[in-house]
């Protein structure tokens, strides 16, 4: 297991060198942050003092190499923009678009599960056929497109729902967070549902397809000859089976659903991280976004990591495997 | 003699396929007494699984039992409800499969799975259950029971699966239990520690056995009568002796012919030419003879059924001279 876990963190040490070497040097190809949030009235001498203030007159690769020091002591620089350092700016954001993440991957478990395990269980069913056309719709459909109909519907037309921002929040057990309050709720609902169709549908699939799978094992035929009920040969004997994958894939998933929070808070003017950085590329503000991206490439780590561990909970076969190594 | 437990009477079970109805099981007929072991042979594909699932009520579409009767404690179980039948089976009926690798449930451990089929059907605590599980491990022979009970299936050889999945068909002092080669894929000595348990089991309990197997050498240390089974008919039938020294049908011999043990050392096994034809295309008549040496013209009508001493039967137009009638 250490072996395993050390392996892990070399990987990720690998990917985090090459991430902020091609987001370095990349951001320096697109433009100069100078030129951007600089006001265009600036006279020559204010901005050579500009650009030795942010270190940006000396050559790349010792500016990279100043970054790699600091980095190292855990600096990750400050701001260009906001003038704060770029973790905390970035730490700030973070609970909002954990909040939608954790919501919309919750919403996908709680709707697309017993869609597709009814799917599954009775496949020629007219139900099951309405869930799969329902389930490719949310494939195909593109988020943003989605998202601007509901804002349409449920905000312009109905007016029922908020369309932007996130409403009042709360703490509880010292978590703050826009679920405790109605008003939150209210705010949080579009956004969330907009991040989830894709990993409903994702769900609907999985779970669809271990069903069919699993029904046809000689252990459900056993314990239907055991005279159990069809309940619970569904419900815990081919429920737990299912788990497996799901919880692999929606862990999984838990990493690529904040990365790609972006879209989603774009359009309901989320307060989160992805918002954040796709105002730092906007403004060039480099320390900002090679933050985040190192941000996301450790919380990927993690996850993976706390998918692996969840993984042999759930499968007693893979526990007694590492335990013998 | 006593009352049989299990009367089947013209059974036919088909599979209604794309590529037409396979008549799996087609027209079966049997019994077995309490304390009884019945054997049904057969080559793989001759239809003694589907005969056990049509017993239990396990047929699931395609499939279906068309006609004929199942009498078991005075009802005939082919008309039973579903729910009906689920208290029939793992209460009064009980199977064991033949691969022991995939009956049981990986993911649930071996307590979970003894424990439920006994509350399946009976209102007792779980440690009333748990109780009655250890003592059935112990009765199959597992060492250290009641440790054995908190380990999962992979846990245990395969060979120790097998006698979980006994011990569960104990569990609930059924009258019958249907054994779909329990032994086939267990090693030798394995088999032969099982099958001597599973001998003394009936005739102490008076649980009636319907034993099949593939194995000759099996029915012969183990059953009391014997059907051969082919292409989904049983062929010939009768007491384990008079069927095994002096067959009747040329199918049995041919069985009984390419058996190692039987044959004198240095001679060359005999081999029942060809293989067993498609259910989706059998030939008219004799299903048997475009294999059989003896076969002629009458052979294309339905062969007749002839009775012998002994209450044998056989269906054969030209059966052989050695079992006379
Ligand atoms: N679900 C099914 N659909 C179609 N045919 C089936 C199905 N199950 C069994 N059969 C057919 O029934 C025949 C008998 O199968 P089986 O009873 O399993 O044979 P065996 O004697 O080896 O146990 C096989 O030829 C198989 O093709
Ligand atoms: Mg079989």
């Amino acid at each position: 297991m250490s072996v395993f876990i050390i392996r892990r963190l070399m990987q990720s040490g690998a990917v985090l060198v090459v991430m902020s070497l091609i987001v370095f040097f990349g951001v320096y190809a697109i433009g100069d942050p100078i030129e951007i949030f600089i006001s265009p009235e600036a006279d020559q001498i204010e901005r050579e003092r500009a650009k030795v203030a942010l270190g940006l007159d000396r050559p790349v690769w010792a500016q990279y190499f100043a970054f790699v020091e600091a980095a190292l002591g855990g600096d990750l620089g400050r701001s260009f923009v906001f003038n704060i350092p770029s973790m905390t700016l970035i730490l700030q954001r973070m609970p909002a678009t954990l909040e939608l993440a954790l919501s919309a991957l919750a919403l996908g478990i709680v709707v697309g599960l017993p869609l597709g395990m009814y799917a599954g269980y009775r496949p020629n069913s007219i139900g099951a056929k309405a869930i799969m056309a329902g389930s490719i719709l949310g494939f195909s459909l593109p988020t943003f497109w989605v998202g601007l109909m509901l804002i349409m519907i449920f905000a312009v037309d109905l007016g029922w729902l908020p369309s932007t921002g996130r409403g009042e929040t709360a703490t509880w057990f010292g978590m703050t967070s826009s679920v405790f309050t109605v008003d939150g709720l209210r705010h949080l609902a579009m956004p969330a549902l907009n991040l989830a169709l894709f990993k409903i549908s994702l769900i609907i699939r999985l779970a669809r397809a271990g069903m069919r799978e699993n029904m046809l094992m000689d252990y459900v035929r056993f314990a239907r000859a055991k005279g159990l009920p069809m309940r619970r040969v569904v419900m815990v004997h081919v429920f737990k089976n299912i788990m497996i994958p799901v919880v692999t894939v929606v862990g999984l998933e838990l990493g690529s659903t904040i990365a790609f929070a972006v879209v989603t808070e774009s359009i309901f003017a989320w307060p989160g991280m992805g918002k954040l950085i796709i105002d730092s590329i906007q403004r060039l503000d480099r320390p900002v976004i090679v933050a985040y991206l190192c941000i996301i490439v450790l919380m990927f780590v993690i996850i993976n990591l706390v998918v692996d561990i969840l993984y042999s909970v759930l499968d007693p076969r893979v526990r007694l495997s590492e335990a013998r190594n | 003699m006593a009352e049989p437990t299990l009367v089947v009477e013209d059974l036919r079970t088909w599979f209604h396929t794309r590529a037409g109805i396979v008549k799996a099981v087609d027209g079966v007929s049997f019994s077995v007494a309490p304390g009884r072991i019945m054997g049904l042979v057969g080559e793989s594909g001759s239809g003694k699984s589907v005969t056990g699932f049509s017993i239990m009520g396990l047929i699931d579409p395609p499939g279906r039992v068309v006609s004929g009767r199942i009498l078991f404690g005075g009802r005939d179980l082919a008309t039973l409800a579903d729910d009906e039948m689920r208290h029939i089976r793992g209460r009064r009926v009980a199977m064991i499969f033949q691969d022991p690798m995939m009956t049981l449930n990986p993911v649930l451990r071996i307590d979970t799975q003894m424990i439920e089929a006994v509350q399946a059907h009976e209102r007792v605590g779980r440690e009333e259950a748990r109780r009655r599980a250890r003592d059935a491990l112990g009765q199959v022979g597992i060492p250290s029971p009641e440790e054995r009970l908190s380990a999962y299936p992979h846990q245990f050889s395969g060979g120790m699966r097998q006698r979980v999945a006994i011990a569960i068909a104990l569990l609930n002092r059924v009258e019958l239990i249907i054994a779909d080669e329990p032994t086939t894929a267990l090693d030798v000595t394995i088999q032969g520690q099982i099958l001597f348990e599973m001998q003394r089991l009936a005739r102490e309990t008076g649980t009636a056995l319907v034993w099949i197997t593939h194995d000759l050498s099996v029915v012969a240390s183990l059953a009391d009568e014997v059907c051969v089974m082919y292409a989904g008919r049983i062929v010939e039938r009768g007491g384990v002796d008079d069927v095994l020294d002096r067959p009747a049908h040329p199918y049995t011999a041919g069985l009984i012919g390419s058996v190692p043990s039987r044959n004198q050392r240095g001679r060359p096994l005999q081999q029942i030419p060809g293989v067993m034809p498609s259910l989706l295309a059998l030939p008219t008549g004799c299903s048997f003879r475009p294999r059989c040496a003896y076969a002629d013209g009458a052979c294309t009508e339905d062969p007749p059924l002839h009775d012998f001493a002994g209450g044998r039967q056989a269906r054969c137009a030209h059966p052989l001279s050695g079992a006379t009638p």
